[in-house]
């Protein structure tokens, strides 16, 4: 059984991990057009290759990601998700709060 | 059983040796109904041959006789029946006191098989037989398969099985060493040295693996010493555990095997794995080489010392390495006429081990063949071999000399135990230079040593298993305390000179019958015609002439299969290969595999109160739920009544179940706004909203209650089987979002039940003296915080089955008193517990859905009338960008309640399909006889134009029957929605 190190838990099988999907940035909700916004949610690059991650450890609910090669199946590295996601996202009220 | 009382003297027992028997124990045996001696120790295999019983099995497709091959379990020639264990490895399995062995796949006797003479019609069963012969006309391949299927098979189940105990254990190790031979024994020696705790791994039942049978001096004693010495240094060292006869069956990822061993299977995790699993001798392919007599060479070396066996009276060697004559000479000594030497090459490699079989005066023929055997006048043994010069490449000259024996020497190389190496990454090429196949690209953490790595003389071996242990354990020290690291040997010399194989020990023959694989009974023209019929690839010649399919998995046939394919297809055996080996390595049992599985199971904490009162229980997901209360003959009545009991007095039912999530902080509102479709900022605290959840791809996934106790914390329900999700949705989105909360999953924290009925508020009073119940100071989708019975709780005004109703959430330790207090509040009131069944009822009636049920993966909140709960005015929540395009591109179906007015029509179920002009155009997704209407009530999806008022359905309900329906607006009990507010 493959293990995966979580950067919370240390070096664990995978049993006790769920895939949480590729990994790319969300475009802005308000701005961006409706093909961007629905290739960012429903198309995945699924590339051969080395790819970025969701991983989330099951037992403790913790979300991190992982650098993994798709081809070797080999995990590059595991990180927290704050290495990437460090600044309070806001979105913009257009109009009135209900 | 019946049985001939005939003693078999093991009149081919040597005076002495034999390391694995002991000649004090005699044991009894029966093999094809005749009594047998052996020795506690031995094989079945090597018993029987003590007493010269050599025919073992018939094969499989020409039911040929077979015997004795490898000794080492990598045949099916020596596959047995034991009475309640069939396809047992003769060669491998412990000889037992009243043993009643016999042999397999004969009809009649096993000497006198009948199906041998399948083999006189061969001819007409070329390669590709079964898939060419009943191929047509249609329907021939059932009418036949029965009868093919009888003859064909090997053992015979046993169908009185008794179960026995099987279990699991896990272990961790440093370093495990698989394989316990000399590179092994040296790896895990150093590699212990060096502080690391280390499992050595041997399926045979003692240390030392070729060391306990190979010569590798002309004296004959070398191997031996080294072994005893080795074994003393393993014992002598506390960091190296020994499991034998212990099999590391597979390889799965990062270094995690399942090592088998007895009735118990371990599953252990290695940070460092060497892998010395030696190699696996191949036989030479011509003429008649299945009979019984013609062996590898190590087979032989296996008889004579782990078994003290002599294999025959008068032997001839083929070889093209040095093995066939370290065997010649192991055969002298005890007591075998070695009447000649085949040798392939021009001239063996001088060594002391050559120079002194020359010394005693075997006769030897450079660069000769084998081109046949012949049997004996019954058919059963090896008479002679003939053998004759090579004039190319697997071509002999036209005449030969004939010799005779009774035994036949085969050692014409080996292939690597690629079999575990391959699963866990490592690839196979070949060399030329070598004929051998090597083995690369090994996954980190992994390494080979000894003959397995293609080294060969013990030196080498050794040299390699302490070089791999070196480098294992320098990684280890980086992150291991107690391990040390050492200066890095160097790199081993090239023993690519001591190569044992031949390179092409492959002699076609006019009348055939050189088998390639002993298990399918191929041949050379089958692989060569299975690539003409177009099947080049290997792993197609393999499924299509099952070449390598067999029980023993082409271990013994792998290297002469590539070969032959790589000629007949212009390739190099390296662009040929092998086929992908796959775990198991060999058969293991069920027993193994199934062991004890757990089910988890959840019991709310008023479960106990559940079954005093009677209830049916039924499983959701991992919980335990009331289904109904009363007897399983009554069940609809007992529906029915608790039914009528929350319609016109008061019910209570157990509502653990639902998810409880927590949320926390400033930005607490501000997380529900996102996650959620409604709008929550200025939810006001004491309120409840209906909280709705969709997905980024605008779907309806989840929905609960959310209440708010405070301008930061919010206790939001979740539906049963998806809170975990909603929970680890929450914290995924939270990770890119930073936002200043908590959220915790508190579902285990709390418990909860949900009164409902006119009169649920008379009851509640009772025991609820520090909130204000009446409808003015807690009306309807109000919270509050009080106590109830004692207990502090939180009271959440909600009316899922559209009654006056309050949930109340106390912590879970309460559970049982807080029922106990409002069943004994209400008694007066007439207050009935509820299961899952009424409240589904219940809700039906009130036109509730129920996510899962009345969504699918598609279902928008639009279709399911939920449009109202979408705020249109917040800049973002997950799932508004699709839900905003899907709306614009217009509604396809739409969630709507229907009515069957017909009584006598069978009532429609979920998932029956809703019919247009013969088409599909819905489905049910909810329905149920509702006692309150006194008609069936259902919900369903519909196309737009059957979804308004009044619209006809037809419903092909259970037996085909059409069902007419009638589209109802929701709800359809109390429309105007009073109820629940009173």
């Amino acid at each position: 059984m493959k293990q995966i190190n979580c950067p919370l838990n240390g070096l664990r099988n995978i049993s006790e991990f769920i895939y949480g999907g590729e990994y790319h940035p969300m475009p802005d909700p308000q701005k961006c057009d409706t093909r961007e916004w629905v290739e960012h949610v429903f198309f995945h690059d699924n590339i051969a290759g080395e790819v970025c991650e969701w991983w989330c450890h099951s037992a403790t609910s913790y979300w991190f990601m992982a650098r993994r090669n798709t081809i070797t199946d080999e995990i590059i590295e595991t990180f927290p998700a704050s290495k990437i996601f460090n600044k309070r996202v806001e979105f913009i009220a257009d109009a009135g709060e209900s | 059983m019946a049985t001939t009382h005939s003693t078999n003297s093991q009149n081919n027992r040597l005076a002495s040796g034999g390391l694995l028997i002991d000649r004090s124990q005699t044991l009894n045996f029966f093999f094809a109904n005749k009594h047998f001696q052996g020795f506690a120790g031995d094989s079945i295999a090597s018993a029987l041959a003590a007493s010269g019983q050599w025919l073992i099995s018939r094969s499989f497709k020409y039911h040929r006789p077979r015997g004795v091959l490898t000794m080492a379990g990598q045949d099916a020639n020596s596959l047995v029946q034991l009475p309640s264990d069939p396809n047992v490895l003769a060669d491998k399995t412990a000889l037992v006191q009243g043993m009643n062995v016999d042999g397999q796949n004969y009809s009649g006797s096993l000497e006198k098989d009948l199906g041998r003479h399948i083999e006189k019609v061969g001819g007409f069963m070329p390669v590709g037989f079964y898939y060419k012969a009943f191929y047509k006309p249609k329907g021939a391949w059932e009418k036949w398969a029965p009868l093919i299927r009888k003859k064909a098979g090997l053992g015979v189940l046993d169908e009185n099985f008794k179960p026995g105990y099987y279990d699991k254990a896990y272990r961790f190790y440093d370093l495990v060493v698989v394989g316990a031979g000399p590179a092994g024994m040296t790896a895990a020696i150093q590699a212990a040295e060096q502080g690391a705790k280390v499992l050595l791994v041997d399926e045979n039942p003692v240390l030392g693996g070729s060391l306990s049978y190979d010569r590798i001096d002309a004296q004959g004693s070398n191997a031996q010493a080294l072994r005893l010495a080795m074994i003393a240094d393993i014992e002598a060292h506390e960091n190296i555990e020994v499991k034998l006869d212990a099999l590391c069956n597979g390889y799965f990822a990062d270094n995690w095997l399942p090592i088998i061993q007895g009735a118990r299977m371990y599953k252990v995790r290695a940070k460092e794995l060497i892998m010395a699993v030696g190699s696996l001798e191949q036989q030479a392919v011509f003429h008649n080489n299945d009979l019984p007599g013609v062996m590898m060479s190590s087979a032989i070396a296996r008889l004579i010392r782990l078994y003290g066996v002599r294999p025959g009276k008068r032997a001839v060697v083929v070889t093209g390495n040095d093995h066939g004559y370290a065997v010649a000479l192991e055969m002298l000594d005890a007591g075998i006429e070695v009447a000649a030497i085949a040798e392939l090459r021009d001239a063996p490699i001088q060594s002391d081990i050559v120079q002194e079989l020359a010394s005693r005066g075997v006769a030897i023929y450079n660069n000769h063949a084998v081109y046949a055997a012949k049997a004996s006048s019954d058919k059963k043994h090896l008479a002679g071999v003939e053998l004759r010069k090579q004039i190319g490449r697997g071509k002999c000259a036209d005449s030969g000399e004939f010799i005779d024996c009774d035994l036949l020497c085969m050692a014409i190389g080996y292939t690597p135990t690629y079999q575990l190496v391959c699963q866990a990454g490592g690839q196979l090429s070949y060399d030329d230079e070598t004929a051998l196949f090597t083995l690369q690209k090994l996954p980190k953490a992994l390494q080979i040593a000894g003959s397995v790595n293609g080294n060969w003389s013990t030196d080498a071996v050794c040299g390699d298993g302490y070089r791999s242990a070196v480098l294992a354990c320098n990684r280890l020290a980086q992150d291991n305390d107690h391990i040390s690291a050492i200066a890095e040997p160097a790199p081993l010399a090239d023993d690519s000179a001591a190569s044992p194989n031949y390179s092409w020990p492959i002699f076609p023959h006019p009348k055939g019958k050189e088998f390639v694989d002993f298990d399918e009974d191929l041949q050379i023209a089958d692989i060569v015609n299975a690539t003409r019929d177009g099947y080049e690839h290997i792993q197609l010649v393999k499924r299509y002439s099952t070449c390598g399919m067999g029980p023993s998995q082409g271990r013994h046939s792998a290297l002469a299969t590539a070969r032959i394919v790589a000629e007949a297809t212009g390739r190099s055996v390296a662009q040929t290969g092998v086929t992908t080996a796959r775990p198991p390595f060999a058969p293991e049992r069920l027993g193994h595999l199934a062991g004890r599985s757990f089910y988890p199971e959840r019991f709310t904490s008023m479960h106990q109160r559940h079954l005093d009162a009677g209830a049916q229980m039924m499983q959701a997901g991992a919980w335990y739920r009331p289904a109904y209360y009363g007897t399983t003959n009554q069940r609809d009545a007992c529906i029915n009544a608790e039914v009528d009991n929350v319609r016109n007095n008061v019910g209570l039912v157990d509502v653990s179940t639902l998810g409880g999530i927590e949320i926390r902080g400033p930005d607490a509102a501000e997380l529900m706004n996102r996650i959620y479709t409604f709008g929550f900022l200025k939810q006001p605290i004491g309120r409840a909203r209906y909280a709705l959840m969709t997905n980024e791809a605008g779907v309806v996934i989840d929905d609960g209650v959310s209440c708010r106790f405070h301008d930061q914390l919010f206790y939001v329900t979740a539906t049963t089987g998806g809170v975990d999700r909603v929970y680890q949705s929450m914290l995924k989105w939270n990770a890119q979002w930073c936002l200043d909360v908590d959220i915790a999953n508190v579902t285990s924290a709390w418990c909860a039940v949900n009164i409902a009925g006119p009169k649920a508020r008379e009851v509640l009073q009772k025991v609820c003296s520090d909130v204000d119940l009446s409808s003015e100071a807690f009306p309807y989708m109000g919270v509050r915080e009080g106590h109830v019975g004692g207990v502090e709780a939180r009271l959440i005004r909600v009316g899922f089955v559209g009654e006056l109703g309050f949930e109340i959430h106390v912590p879970q330790h309460c559970g049982e008193a807080l029922w106990d207090a409002l069943i004994e509040a209400g008694v007066e009131q007439g207050i009935k517990p509820f299961g899952i069944e009424a409240q589904r009822v219940l809700r039906l009636e009130k036109g509730h859905i129920i996510i899962g049920q009345d969504t699918d993966a598609m279902s928008t909140p639009q279709e399911v009338q939920m449009g109202w709960a979408v705020s249109t005015k917040k800049p973002f929540f997950v799932g508004q960008r699709v839900i905003k395009e899907l709306n614009s591109l217009g509604q396809l179906r739409a969630l709507v309640g229907f009515v069957v007015d017909d009584l006598n029509a069978p009532i429609p179920l979920e998932s029956h399909l809703i019919i247009e002009d013969d088409q599909m155009t819905g489905r049910i997704t909810s329905c149920n006889y509702s006692p309150t209407l006194g008609k069936p009530v259902g919900m369903a999806y519909v196309q737009l134009h059957k979804a308004e008022a009044g619209s006809e359905i037809a419903i092909r309900s259970t037996g085909g029957v059409m069902v007419n329906a009638k589209v109802v607006a929701l709800p359809f009990y109390d429309p105007q929605t009073q109820r629940q507010a009173l």
